[in-house]
């Protein structure tokens, strides 16, 4: 039995670049408890139902997260455009498949990147955020935009991707693929990674489900839980199953996002095969919303879901906004009991935090 | 910028930014923009740090962090505010929470604008933040002699 004693973590720390604090309850070398407080980004956004009417409510929806920024965007304008009752067109539909995929790429090569650097492989990290920017390249030529692209709009989509950027996406994907399997083959057979991630920070299947986790985080341990099965955009016409691993540990959840990057892939190809060659990208919009929607929707880190409540106004009554790593942060605290300090920081890392979301 | 005697180092603090400056500045230091083969590097100890790029506008409870974070910074140092809501507060501008831009808090010398600011602009802000700093330097070094002489 060691001394207690109480090491704050946070809210600058080297592991990634968004305050978060935790007081770490430490005995010896092994943390007994872990306390967060969270607020160090909070703005108050969902404030902003109340001064911009329902159409300028997209750039601030988009604005929550910078990582995944589009699926923010496409969250609000669907449950919107399901209080309107209205249906998008398919190309809009299969479009909004392509970007949500795109960033669900570069979200998860920004994820790899930043765990090789927390387990102290600089290589590896410098590998996965340049392959990164290839997807980055593709947002830029679709869209205009590195990272919030602002495409959505409630009814459809703004942009177009014409035939020959659609070649480019496929072709840039196919190399993007080799690349891919030489990373792949180093995260899942390297020593080193290894050692570090076997068997740390392990949660069973009762654990995740007990403390809500969502995600790739809850896939990781046996939860069948991925939002893209409920069929929104045009999730339902691709063939898509959700991966899901038994292990638990910190090397699963490296293994469902790597695999994760393959299955986009697939889909992005797939969606591209498939999309209807129509000129409509939005159906016009008339009157203001009445009524309140739950719309749920996959992001890169898990289920995020957005409440919307109109009033007839061009304001609404109400936005809520539910973010994936606010649902995490409760298994993370039970993942950090017993852990070694050591650990931590990959652990923290673990669970893919965007704590810009969670405190919106 | 041959004149430069040391290396930059950065630190990085996110204020309440939407994580889009802050990959951004991450992008920076990564393969394709490289900021580190004009000798900068990215420092997690503000001690040790010459320049500060802060992200993201200023609330009530990152208010102190940020001052305190500039505060152990020696001098000479620039404050470089990237994005546009570290210049302004932004879209966020008008909530509750928000107090405004990084200046609200701490001197801003150069400010990046962009929502997200792009990587180029933000290198474009460093670069100019290390000339900056060089006058900083120097000014300092200047009045250090003056002081010996003054002493003698």
């Amino acid at each position: 039995m060691g001394n207690r004693s109480v090491i704050p973590f946070g809210p600058q720390h080297p592991v990634l670049p968004e305050p978060i604090h935790i007081d770490l309850v430490v005995e010896d070398e092994k943390v007994v408890e872990a306390v967060p407080s969270i607020g160090f980004i909070h703005r108050g956004l969902e404030s902003l139902a109340g001064k911009r009417d329902f159409n300028q409510l997209v750039y601030v929806a988009e604005r929550t997260c910078g990582i995944c920024s589009f699926q923010h965007g496409m969250g609000y304008c669907e449950a919107v455009e399901h209080i309107f009752g209205v249906e998008v067109p398919k190309r809009a539909k299969y479009l909004r498949t392509i970007w949500a995929e795109l960033a669900r790429m570069h979200s998860h090569l920004l994820w790899l990147g930043l765990l090789a650097d927390g387990f102290g492989y600089e290589n590896l990290f410098y590998q996965c955020w340049r392959i990164r920017e290839r997807i980055l390249d593709l947002h830029e030529l679709t869209a205009g935009g590195r990272l919030i692209f602002s495409v959505n709009k409630v009814g459809g989509v703004l942009k177009d991707i014409p035939e020959d950027k659609l070649k480019e996406i496929l072709r840039t994907l196919d190399e993007v693929d080799d690349e891919l399997r030489v990373i792949r083959s180093v995260f899942f057979e390297d020593r080193s990674v290894i050692s570090r991630l076997k068997g740390v920070g392990v949660l069973t299947k009762e654990q995740v489900n007990e403390l809500g986790a969502v995600g790739p985080f809850a896939r990781a341990s046996g939860v069948r839980v991925d939002m893209r099965t409920l069929g929104y955009a045009a999730y339902p016409e691709l063939s898509f199953a959700p991966i899901v691993s038994n292990d638990g540990d910190s090397y699963a959840r490296c293994f469902i996002r790597m695999m994760e990057l393959f299955q986009s892939i697939k889909l992005i190809r797939e969606a591209i095969g498939k999309i209807p060659a129509e000129k409509e990208l939005e159906v016009p919009i008339k009157g203001n919303p009445d009524g309140e929607y739950f719309m749920r929707v996959e992001q890169p880190r898990g289920e995020a879901f957005y409440y919307v409540k109109g009033s007839g106004k061009p304001f609404l009554e109400r936005m809520r906004i539910r973010t994936p790593t606010f649902a995490n942060i409760p298994a993370l605290c039970e993942m950090l009991k017993n852990a070694d300090l050591a650990d931590v920081g990959l652990l923290v890392l673990t669970i893919d935090p965007c704590i810009s979301c969670t405190e919106r | 910028m041959a004149n430069i005697t040391r290396s930059p180092w950065l630190l990085h603090y996110d204020g309440s930014s939407c994580n889009g400056c802050d990959i951004e500045v991450l992008a920076c230091l990564t393969p394709v923009y490289d900021a580190e083969r004009l000798g900068v590097m990215n420092t997690g100890d503000p001690m040790q740090a010459d320049i500060f790029l802060i992200t993201g506008g200023i609330n009530e409870q990152n208010r102190p962090t940020v001052k305190q974070l500039y505060d152990q910074m020696p001098s000479p140092k620039v404050v470089v505010a990237v994005g546009v809501c570290a210049c302004t507060g932004g879209i966020f501008k008008e909530c509750y929470n928000i107090l405004g831009g990084a200046d609200t808090t701490i001197p801003v010398d150069i400010y990046v604008p962009g929502c997200a600011a792009r990587p180029e602009a933000i290198i474009d802000g460093i670069v100019k933040a290390v000339a900056l700093f060089q006058k900083r330097s120097d000014d300092y070094k200047a009045k250090v002699k003056e002081k010996k002489k003054a002493g003698k």
